[in-house]
């Protein structure tokens, strides 16, 4: 197990990699510059300040130095948020971001899998066909368009939450934003978790296991639910990468100083840094993540482990 | 009052019915055995029994155990009953064990449901069950899970499972049939042996199991019973013609249907043979050693052997499927060598392969005059269309199908229909060697039995030459002039049908024929011959590679590889061959 | 055709044709434009008048061919680059199924790393870069989606190959051109098939999603996913902007979920007998 766990390690190193490459051609191939934006500046001040930000080393020298800084940490300045470094915004931001998404993830998995598993359990009856209709809407509704909907119906129309981020400081202001970003990602994993659910329970381990006598319960706890699990684990990978999507949405809707807007924000002020560091962040967190979810699921499976 | 009793008992899905007015009961501690060919409705019916059928079915009728109905009865009435009266065997046990689970946490729910057991106790029964059952090392098994164990030992973990809370009734549901002969026979006489006073409601296909373990016989046929009574008087006057037909098609290993001996000139010959698989990061996986054969025009030779023999490796690298580590093979003169993609045309043509299973055979996608056409595009490319389908529709008679099945696709045949099929496509070149990889093993009775006719028939038209592969001595007798048995890659006799069946000279020969249940209820019946089972073929014994299991084994056996020889007609690999007289 | 029998596959197959024949024919029989604007008129609630059918936006222009037009561009862009990713994963899975062994494992391994990575960020610099060129739509959309399309290529192109129809293909002779072609390609037309009904929704979502952030068609082109960034804006007051172009997304992406959903029963019926 642990050698799979250091290959798993080891391999994810070229992808970051890659990652860093990639966007570092794609941030720097934009025609235009960080401080085309402001006013026009007198070229030799602007040569000055190229200067001062490396900007007219050739790129390859220019990589090199990103990636020497990297691996100290140091992701450089932000061109345009002048006080900080991109260390430091990320700092600042990545925690809110962190908090909704872990929140949402955790509500998608609660709310997802049980009404999954109760609709295979009760297949065809109105409370699964409920849950397929609630799934199906889900996932054809875009974040953008319900969002809206939901902020005006819960914040304007009928005041039970807040609308705006800024405009309360309680933890009731996180509900509406987690729900909504938990939304689509609920619909999805019941769909997965129903299906999966359904096709263990057509396996002829649970007919033994009934033909045992065991309780419909003990079958679903003992024998079913682990095996059904699996489907569900593999997507926590692309879930994890939909929320992070998801959350620049929300975040933009609701106003909220999370990371997700410090990208948007940072792509089209041309922020090279910011952008890329948030890049490089983001895809260390996300392979690091597939990697636990990777060797838990070699853990679930023991035919992997026990060659 | 019967234990348990059937009235009028049907079973529908959607328009289809499976089980048709069937009454039928089992008395307290008796065995009887419900026979049919598949279709005819006996699954279904030992499902029904427990509850277990599928959503879909639609049951009338009544099913009523030591007093109490069980058609329409609630969950908790049929949980008290489960596994605590009635406990219930299926086929394949890689399927019905969990294999997320180890087989002790799997087991011991079944005593912690019903409450027969508490705290330290559980486990303890637990292992004491699976020592039974003759699992060695009990204490370890416990902790193992299902895919750690071999085909047999997956099976006793489930007559354990069965029998563990000391059920009235077990239900064997074709409890051995996915397992090697040597096998069942051991597993079919533990069931005996831990049935005590048990009923014994066994289902099955083969006609000798019945023979030798059911006092009582049942027969269905499409969902109806069409005959009932003493094993013993249905075998000697059967009252209905299926029983007829099902006792003159079931191929007996002690009747001998010997086939007019071959005439013809050597066609193949194949000197030495070795297989080896290596995957990646695992070790070498010897497959075949040293397996030598020849083959006449118009003989038939058939491969037998157990799993782990190596038989299908064998005839898949002669086919060039694979390679062939060592070894010469000569067809028609020239050698025939390398991956079939650089054969000759001409050496392809001749050599035609038939595979076990006709529906994976056969491109779900296309008709079936393209696929039997297919091969004439290749070899014949200048036939007209017309002309290719005038060739596809005889060789469509051939095997006796008419024009009606042209434009089907293979999943709308039934089984012996693609088989059909499949062997059309294989003789439509009229090629020179058929190789037969257990062609009939999915067949029934007389499915089984018209495809072994068009076979013969084809061989006396055109004196093909036939090898054919199987693990059911019963067929190989009815089919072959010659047959080579093969254990753990190795050559273990070769001999004429008569000579091996009657004065066998190898000891795995003997024991693989006194292994299979004879259709005759007043014949004796043999104690499982062999023990334990085919050790892995990656880790294979030293010497003889059947030393270990060998009743007659010497010293040498363990040390020295038995040398092939020839004793009064046979070839034997063993070194005790001209000594130890095996013939009954 | 036993396809049509299939509840899921008509109803929304015929629901997708209608709304894009509308979307075709719309246009013409209005009087109307989707770019004039009209200040005398703005933000009407749909009415006949003037065949406002979906009422007109805050610069007065007609919102019913505005809404059309959006329509044919969003499946326009849905279909056009659910193509590009299946060209691409189809190539790609095939490829790495049939040849197996460590080309395979190095090909799937890639995938692998490049599945759980947020694309999004990539297309997003991609649209900031190169400044919002339509055809760059296309290409940034589908090669976020051919990585399903190339796992499932190629785990049913490796099952396919060990499938005994394959074997008795290579032994009689049968070219391996032919074998592909005739063998292994029309058993993968079926997933295949199923699997573009279900990234199509993607696609569209992917657009509405860069539509949002002001990323995707430009003015005064229109999609849906812009219409319905525009209506998020005005939503307070004339809902009907929000509404109309949300509800035909909602319907649209429902749509081709169940008509995949429908295609995939159809097809796993006919691989069991």
């Amino acid at each position: 197990m642990l050698r799979y766990t250091l290959l798993r390690v080891l391999g994810a190193i070229p992808t970051l990699l890659l990652v860093i490459v990639l966007a570092f051609l794609m941030v720097h191939a934009a025609p235009g510059g960080p401080f085309d934006d402001e006013r026009a500046l007198p070229a030799d001040v602007e040569a000055n300040i190229r200067g001062a930000y490396h900007l007219d080393e050739p790129l390859p020298k220019q990589f090199i130095r990103y990636l020497s800084g990297l691996v100290q940490g140091d992701l450089g300045p932000s061109y345009r948020y002048r006080d900080y470094t991109v260390s430091e915004l990320i700092g600042q931001s990545f925690p809110l971001s962190l908090q909704l998404g872990v929140l949402a993830m955790a509500l998608a998995i609660a709310v997802g899998v049980s009404a999954g598993t109760v609709a295979a359990l009760r297949q065809d009856s109105y409370l699964d066909r409920i849950v397929m209709a609630f799934s199906m809407t889900g996932i054809s509704i875009p974040v953008f368009v319900f969002a809206p909907v939901l902020v005006l119906l819960f914040a304007v129309k009928l005041q039970w939450l807040p609308a705006g981020w800024s405009s309360t400081s309680g933890s009731s202001r996180l509900l509406l934003p987690v729900i909504t970003l938990a939304l689509p990602q609920i619909a999805y994993i019941a769909r997965l978790t129903r299906a999966s659910m359904i096709d263990v329970l057509g396996r002829d381990f649970i007919r033994t296991a009934r033909a045992q006598g065991l309780g419909t319960m003990t079958i679903v706890r003992l024998h079913a639910l682990k095996p059904a699990m699996l489907p569900v684990l593999s997507y926590m990978g692309p879930a994890i990468a939909a929320i992070l999507t998801g959350s620049v949405v929300v975040e933009e809707i609701f106003g909220i100083p999370g990371l997700g807007q410090f990208f948007v924000r940072g792509a089209l002020n041309r922020d090279y840094t910011l952008v890329l560091g948030i890049v490089v962040f983001y895809a260390t967190l996300i392979v690091f993540l597939n990697l636990v979810v990777d060797v838990l699921y070699s853990a679930l499976d023991p035919r992997v482990r026990y060659q | 009052m019967s234990l348990l009793e059937i009235r009028s008992l049907s079973i529908r899905y959607a328009d289809a019915v499976v089980v048709d007015d069937l009454t039928l009961s089992v008395d307290e501690g008796e065995s009887v055995g419900l026979v049919g060919e598949s279709g005819s409705g006996k699954s279904q019916t030992a499902l029904a029994v427990l509850g277990l059928l599928p959503r879909q079915a639609r049951i009338d009728g009544s099913i009523r155990f030591d007093g109490t109905e069980l058609v329409g009865a609630a969950t908790d009435t049929l949980n008290q009953l489960r596994a605590q009266r009635i406990g219930i065997v299926f086929q394949d046990p890689m399927q019905a064990l969990n294999p997320y689970l180890r087989i002790g946490r799997q087991m011991r729910e079944i005593l912690v449901q019903h409450k027969l057991a508490h705290g330290n106790d559980v486990d303890a029964r637990v292992v004491e069950m699976l020592a039974r059952v003759g699992l060695p090392d009990a204490e370890r098994q416990f902790r193992s899970y299902p895919h750690q164990l071999s085909g047999g030992m997956r099976q006793r973990v489930m007559l354990a499972s069965a029998l563990i809370a000391e059920p009235d009734l077990l239900i064997a549901d074709e409890p051995t049939t996915a397992l090697d002969v040597t096998v069942q026979a051991q597993i079919l006489d533990m069931l005996e042996e831990l049935r005590d006073n048990t009923a014994l409601l066994l289902i099955t296909h083969d006609l000798g199991i019945v023979a030798g373990r059911c006092e009582r016989m049942l027969v269905l046929e499409k969902g109806r019973l069409v005959d009932a009574g003493a094993t013993t008087s249905l075998f000697a006057s059967p009252g209905h013609e299926h029983t007829r037909l099902l006792l003159d098609t079931a191929p007996r290993i002690d009747r001998a249907d010997i086939p007019p001996p071959a005439t013809g000139v050597t066609i193949l010959g194949i000197d030495s043979a070795s297989v080896s698989y290596a995957e990646r990061g695992k070790e070498r996986l010897q497959a075949v050693q040293d397996v030598s054969l020849s083959l006449r025009t118009g003989e038939t030779i058939a491969v037998v052997g157990e799993s782990g023999s190596g038989k299908s490796s064998f005839v898949r690298a002669l086919l060039g499927l694979v390679p062939m580590q060592s070894g010469r093979v000569v067809y028609a003169g020239a050698p025939l060598e390398g991956p079939v993609e650089r054969r000759a045309k001409a050496q392809r043509r001749d050599l035609q392969l038939v595979f076990q299973d006709p529906v994976s055979a056969l491109n779900p996608q296309m008709r079936v005059h393209s696929i039997i056409g297919e091969s004439l595009l290749v070899h014949e490319p200048l036939l007209s269309g017309g002309a290719r389908l005038t060739r596809v529709i005889e060789s469509l008679e051939q095997v006796g199908l008419d024009a009606g099945y042209l434009r089907r696709f293979p999943h709308e045949l039934s089984g012996g229909q693609a088989q059909r099929v499949a062997i059309a496509r294989a003789l439509i070149l009229g090629p020179k060697v058929l190789i037969c990889d257990e062609a009939v093993a999915a067949l029934d009775g007389s499915v089984r039995e018209q495809v072994l006719l068009l076979l013969r028939k084809a061989q006396a038209d055109t004196g093909l030459a036939i090898i054919f592969i199987s693990h059911d001595l019963a067929v190989v007798r009815a089919i072959s002039h010659r047959v080579l048995v093969m254990y753990l890659g190795r050559l273990v006799e070769i001999a004429d049908n008569a000579t091996l069946f009657s004065s066998p000279r190898h000891p795995y020969t003997r024991a693989l024929i006194d292994a299979v249940p004879v259709p005759d209820p007043v014949a004796p019946l043999n104690k499982a011959p062999l023990l334990g089972e085919v050790p892995s073929p990656l880790s294979p014994p030293t010497g003889c590679v059947f030393h270990p299991r060998c009743d007659y084994a010497i010293d040498v056996c363990a040390v020295k590889l038995p040398a092939t020889r020839d004793i009064k007609g046979s070839r034997v690999a063993c070194h005790r061959a001209d000594e130890i007289e095996l013939a009954r | 055709m036993s396809l049509l029998r299939n509840r899921a596959i008509s109803v929304s197959g015929a629901i997708i044709v209608a709304t894009a024949a509308c979307a075709v024919v719309g246009p013409w029989i209005s009087p109307n434009d989707y770019i004039s604007t009209d200040f005398d008129r703005l933000l009407l609630a749909p009415t006949t008048a003037g065949a406002h059918l979906f009422g007109t936006d805050d610069l007065g222009r007609d919102l019913f061919v505005r809404t059309m037009l959006g329509i044919r561009v969003t499946l326009l862009v849905a279909i056009v680059a659910s193509f590009v990713s299946l060209i691409i994963g189809v190539a790609y899975g095939a490829i790495a199924g049939f040849v197996g062994g460590r080309v395979d494992a190095a090909m799937m391994r890639f995938v692998d790393t490049l599945y759980a990575l947020p694309f999004i960020f990539f297309v997003i610099l991609l649209m900031v870069a190169f400044e919002r060129n339509f055809l760059l739509i296309f290409v940034a959309i589908g090669a976020v989606n051919w990585l399903d399309m190339a796992r499932i290529v190629r785990g049913q192109t490796l099952s396919l190959k060990e499938r005994e129809f394959v074997a008795a293909a290579r032994l009689t002779g049968v070219s391996t051109g032919r074998i592909i072609f005739r063998h292994i390609a029309p058993n993968l037309i079926g997933i295949v098939v199923v699997y573009m009904t279900l990234t199509i929704p993607q696609a569209i979502l992917v657009e509405s999603f860069l539509s949002f952030l002001g990323l995707g068609v430009q003015e005064p082109r229109t999609s849906l996913g812009a219409l319905v960034d525009a209506g998020v804006n005005l939503m307070e007051g004339a809902s009907w902007t929000l509404l109309i172009p949300a509800g035909l997304l909602a319907v649209l992406l429902m749509c081709f979920n169940f008509l995949g959903d429908g295609l995939r029963d159809f097809f796993d019926a006919r691989h069991t007998t």
